[in-house]
């Protein structure tokens, strides 16, 4: 995986809340077997809307999602997580996201960065009145600015720590494998196997 | 130290613990669909990597397959294709498949607990968000992404962050009429769709105790939608019972060391949860959903909201963006709309027993001639008890079409789709904008709802039917 420490770029403001992972990419285009590929499926129902904001030629460059709370409920599928990848988007700003959704973000390199609603809103005014607004997001500092706006956000401290340092999940539990192998060794005859 | 029931779970397969870190908790069972799972595999062959444990993976087909001519190749190729990555993965990888066509196939979370897979105080995981349906049984089952299940696949262990834990206490009996589905969806409204964020929800009280396992299944397969990672139910007698015998439940000794070990999986007394809410289930009537997340939900005899009603301004404009998608008024009776279809099946309620109350209903009667009426067993072992029982010419009697396991209509994945506008009574668990077809209108009900409402074609309860 990439490390992340900064970005910035401009955003896309989202004025929606509880946006489910149906909504972010449908079943339809889950019957893929790649892992990219996905970005002409991401909102493709809202897509259909010439006035969706996606569809903005001046959000067309945007590299941050700015949206409602709940975000990134329903559905596992981590196709949400590649599909918001594939298209350009770098980071995501809520107020609160569901657990799945974040926790396939952190695997896969999405940054999920929690400001309070009332940022949320301030960055749409933003962004509506200048979609050329720059918004720096920091890792590091856990920082995100917008013009004059400034505001610290929340994110796990060991995904953030991972995504700093671009590491892979599997690889840091293998350091931990002779623990694993001790712990098979532990368990009851009576739990059951597939076979 | 006294501990809550998902505590006592979440310790009992710890492998690693160290301060700043996630906790390292061993899987017990892994089981895994066509649709998230061939990039976890394809991750596998990157890195050169086996599957850890063969033997506690199971796979299944679906999501994405047919439910009719299930003897024929999969029309839709690129459905196919998906499904036959899934069949060379277990041929490559050496794992246990029950393909379409199998007795075993079915819904990943009707086959485990059917085979007696699924036992109290284990960890089971599955790259599908409804895997929280597990918890009926006393396990911590929680759904995953694609790069946890190569995770697991690789490793059998998964790094996760301690939960913390909510008690939904729901007191008394329901009434006739009133079901499991109705007391999730009543405690779905009641919190939130984000309200379970963090939690692991534990569901008690004397209604929870009185319910089957199917019941206890169906309500703990939502607590996903209330934004839970998992739900839990402590193991009892009628959990006992109801694994005794089957395939895969311990024999012999295994089975009186595993109850007498399954007989301490409860919250202790004195144990402490983080949050608690309580339903009353005496005065529960049927529940039905009005917008587009399955929060937006009010008893059938109520009526569509008013967004003004609403103080809080996200879900003010939430529900006027529903109420334009549904195409609804405020103020229209519940029990006045109309719809053009029902759905019965899922993983939700696609369980013999629900079979058996929405059959116990149509016998007898006619699905309206305006509306079509679907029933899609939950595993093609139910399928076969449903024959068994002479169900399936019950629902072809009414008028309703009967076809073979999957995931069908929940999430449009297969061809069993809802058109654009088409309005639906589904007994499946989300009623998000398109997830039954583009443009298709969901009410999720439960069983005894849709069978009425496919008999009268508005949403109704069983006593309106003779």
């Amino acid at each position: 995986m990439e490390k992340f420490l900064t970005h910035t770029g401009s955003a896309l403001p989202l004025r929606r809340s509880n946006v489910d992972t149906d909504q972010i990419i449908p079943a339809e285009y889950l019957k893929r077997i790649t892992r990219h590929g996905f970005e002409d499926a991401l909102f493709k129902a809202w897509r259909e809307d010439p006035s969706f904001v996606l569809n903005k030629p001046e959000y067309k460059d945007a590299t941050i999602l700015v949206a409602g709370p709940e975000f990134g409920t329903g559905s596992s599928r981590e196709h949400a997580v590649w599909a918001l990848m594939d298209y350009g988007f770098k980071v995501v700003l809520s107020s609160r996201y569901a657990d799945i959704f974040r926790g396939n973000s952190g695997k896969a390199g999405l940054v999920t960065a929690e400001v309070s609603q009332d940022v949320i809103e301030k960055i749409w005014v933003l962004v509506e009145k200048d979609s050329t607004t720059q918004i720096t997001v920091d890792l590091d500092k856990r920082q995100v600015t917008a013009g004059d706006l400034v505001a610290n956000f929340q994110i796990d401290d060991y995904v953030r720590w991972r995504l700093l340092e671009g590491l892979d999940d599997i690889g840091l539990t293998l350091r931990h494998e002779a623990k694993i192998t001790e712990f098979e060794k532990s368990r009851p005859a009576y739990k059951p196997v597939t076979v | 130290m006294s501990q809550t029931l998902a505590e006592k779970v979440w310790d009992a397969h710890i492998v690693h613990q160290a301060s700043g870190e996630p906790d390292l908790l061993f899987i017990d069972l892994h089981l895994v669909h066509e649709v998230t799972s061939p990039q976890a595999f394809d991750g596998l062959r990157a890195a050169n990597r086996k599957v850890r444990r063969p033997e506690l993976t199971l796979l299944t087909e679906d999501h994405n397959v047919p439910t009719q001519d299930i003897d024929q190749p999969i029309a839709d190729l690129v459905s196919r294709a998906q499904v036959d990555a899934l069949r060379n993965n277990a041929k490559e990888f050496g794992l246990k498949i029950y393909s379409l066509g199998d007795i075993d196939q079915g819904i990943v979370h009707v086959v485990g607990p059917q085979l007696g897979l699924t036992q109290p105080g284990m960890t089971v995981v599955c790259g599908d968000s409804h895997t929280s349906t597990h918890g009926a049984f006393g396990a911590l089952a929680f759904g995953i992404g694609t790069s946890e299940v190569e995770h697991v696949l690789a490793t059998q262990t998964l790094p996760l962050k301690p939960f913390k834990t909510m008690a939904i206490t729901v007191n008394g009996k329901l009434p006739q009429g009133s079901t499991a589905k109705d007391i999730i969806l009543a405690v779905i409204a009641k919190i939130s769709t984000g309200g379970g964020q963090g939690y692991v929800l534990e569901y008690r009280g004397e209604a929870i105790r009185s319910l089957s396992m199917e019941g206890r299944m169906t309500i703990c397969n939502m607590s996903i939608e209330a934004g839970a990672r998992a739900g839990m139910i402590a193991p009892d007698e009628t959990t006992f019972e109801y694994l005794k015998g089957r395939n895969h439940a311990p024999k012999d000794k295994d089975w009186d060391d595993a109850v007498s070990y399954w007989k301490t999986l409860k919250t202790d007394d004195d144990a402490q949860f983080d949050a608690e809410v309580i339903i009353d289930a005496n005065s529960l009537t049927p529940f039905v959903t009005w917008g587009t997340n399955p929060g937006q939900g009010v008893s059938i005899d109520d009526v569509v909201p008013d967004p003004n009603s609403f103080t809080n301004p996200t879900e003010k404009t939430a529900a006027e963006r529903a109420l334009v998608y549904m195409d609804l008024k405020a103020g229209t009776k519940m029990r006045d709309i109309k719809v053009d279809t029902v759905f019965l099946g899922s993983c939700t309620n696609g369980r013999i027993e629900d079979l058996r109350a929405a059959a116990a209903i149509l016998k007898g009667n006619k699905v309206a001639s305006s509306v079509r009426m679907m029933v899609v067993p939950g595993s093609a072992k139910v399928a076969i008890q449903a024959e068994h029982e002479g169900l399936p010419a019950i629902f072809k009697a009414a008028g309703a079409d009967w076809r073979s396991a999957g995931c069908s209509m929940c999430l449009g994945m297969n061809p069993d789709k809802l058109k654009p506008g088409e309005r639906a009574a589904s007994t499946s668990n989300r009623n998000f904008e398109g997830r039954q077809g583009p443009g298709g209108r969901t009410h999720l009900v439960s069983p005894l709802v849709a069978a009425a409402t496919a008999i009268t074609g508005h949403l109704s309860t069983p006593d309106e039917i003779k």
